[in-house]
């Protein structure tokens, strides 16, 4: 029950782009056709479901202060915090590796359509941002972070698919001002979204 | 980079022909979260330069030994070591400040003008070069970090750095923050409106 509200707190109430505005350089690079976005949407959702619990259980039994007493009791006092980032982006670049290879040997047609976008991802800050808010509020259990990433991600890819939809109307049927055209007027389009998604601050799930 | 570009060219140009934020669109994700006061803003923007000029120097150091298979790690990998460190300052210096920034510090690492500059500037170019132009893209950025923090503070709390600006008697009259310029979507109309001005300047940088 925790974790199914965690999930869904994860989709509306935290979304990555419009609460945090993090992923923004590809989402606003990629957002141009409903296709690709959904494309890159799925890999950012896919990676962020790897990622957190490897992750997690990195910074429960390695990282965390005290995390290596299941060594013996000498490592007790044992505090890796400092390595977080390091260790973390390590994992997250080359489970994308992993990943890349993976899908380029079992399904080509997949690879062909989402191949470009995964390299890219190592340096989503979505990915990374998810870890460090996973290692900031403690999660319980390690279901909880496959909960989260996958709020996190299903969150993004919706906020990307939605916005992808609006500029492709409005880039056919409206007359922007010449300077706001194309990344301006997705800003502005991406902060009303955000004011929209804020109404879901007062839900108590 | 087949022609030989001028170090000042180098140095200045990012500051707003070719900045990093409103022009080449890089970095907007820490340029939004950070900027609701303008104290964060500006350790935010020095802690990028910092990380921005050195790690540019040290991937042109060995930009010649990297495999390119796997120069992305590597760039991930030296960044990340310049991102703890300056982490780690922080936390034993100005610690308010860091608790303010939370996350966002380590978000550095996948600051996309970070990659983006290893990827095409210090990748083809000498250390000294690199170095020049670490520092200023690192400014540029700040610099849009320092304007947007300006108005959202100012309007948003009526103060800068801390110190009431608005006046007591305004507020008796009737004058009132605007509480939205906190919320974080107010940062992504602050920056579409320093686009848009920017844009009218140059017009051969608009789109279509």
């Amino acid at each position: 029950m925790e974790n199914l509200n965690i999930f869904i707190r994860s989709i509306f109430i935290d979304n990555m782009i419009f609460a945090y505005f993090l992923g923004m350089c590809s989402f606003l690079a990629v957002s141009k056709n409903v296709k690709t976005a959904f494309g890159l949407g799925i890999a950012v959702t896919f990676m962020l479901v790897v990622t957190l619990p490897l992750n997690y259980l990195l910074n429960t039994y390695v990282l965390q202060p005290g995390a290596m007493a299941w060594l013996g009791d000498e490592y007790a006092n044992v505090d890796l915090s400092f390595l977080s980032l390091i260790l973390y982006i390590a994992v997250i670049a080359s489970m994308t590796q992993l990943v890349e290879m993976a899908v380029e040997k079992f399904s080509p047609s997949l690879y062909a359509s989402l191949g470009i976008f995964l390299p890219l991802i190592a340096v989503n800050c979505a990915i990374l941002g998810g870890s460090l808010f996973m290692q900031q509020r403690d999660f319980p259990s390690v279901w909880t972070a496959v909960c989260a990433g996958g709020g996190w991600g299903l969150g993004w890819l919706l906020a990307i698919a939605a916005i992808a939809a609006i500029r492709e109307r409005v880039t056919a049927y409206s007359n922007v001002p010449a300077p706001l055209r194309g990344v301006g007027i997705t800003f502005i389009i991406t902060a009303l979204m955000g004011i929209a998604f804020m109404s879901f601050l007062g839900i108590k799930i | 980079m087949a022609e030989k570009v001028k170090n000042s060219t180098v140095f200045f140009n990012p500051f707003s022909k070719n900045n990093p934020v409103v022009v080449q669109i890089l970095g907007i994700c820490s340029a939004l979260s950070v900027t609701a006061k303008l104290e964060p803003a500006i350790v935010m923007g020095l802690s990028v330069i910092a990380v921005l000029a050195f790690s540019n120097v040290i991937i042109s150091l060995i930009r010649n030994t990297i495999p390119t298979s796997i120069r992305i790690i590597v760039q991930l990998v030296v960044v990340a070591g310049l991102v703890i460190i300056v982490s780690e300052l922080l936390k034993a210096y100005a610690y308010d400040v860091s608790l303010q920034l939370s996350v966002f510090i380590g978000l550095i690492i996948t600051n996309c003008i970070l990659m983006g500059r290893l990827e095409a500037f210090a990748m083809a170019n000498r250390p000294w070069p690199s170095f020049l132009d670490g520092v200023g893209n690192g400014v540029g950025y700040t610099i849009i970090l320092v304007i947007v923090a300006f108005f959202r503070e100012l309007l948003g709390c009526g103060t800068i750095l801390g110190f009431q600006v608005v006046p007591d008697c305004a507020y008796q009259a009737g004058y009132v923050n605007n509480g939205l310029m906190i919320l974080p979507p107010m940062a992504l109309i602050v920056v579409a409106c320093i686009i848009w001005v920017h844009r009218s300047l140059n017009k051969d940088l608009q789109e279509k």
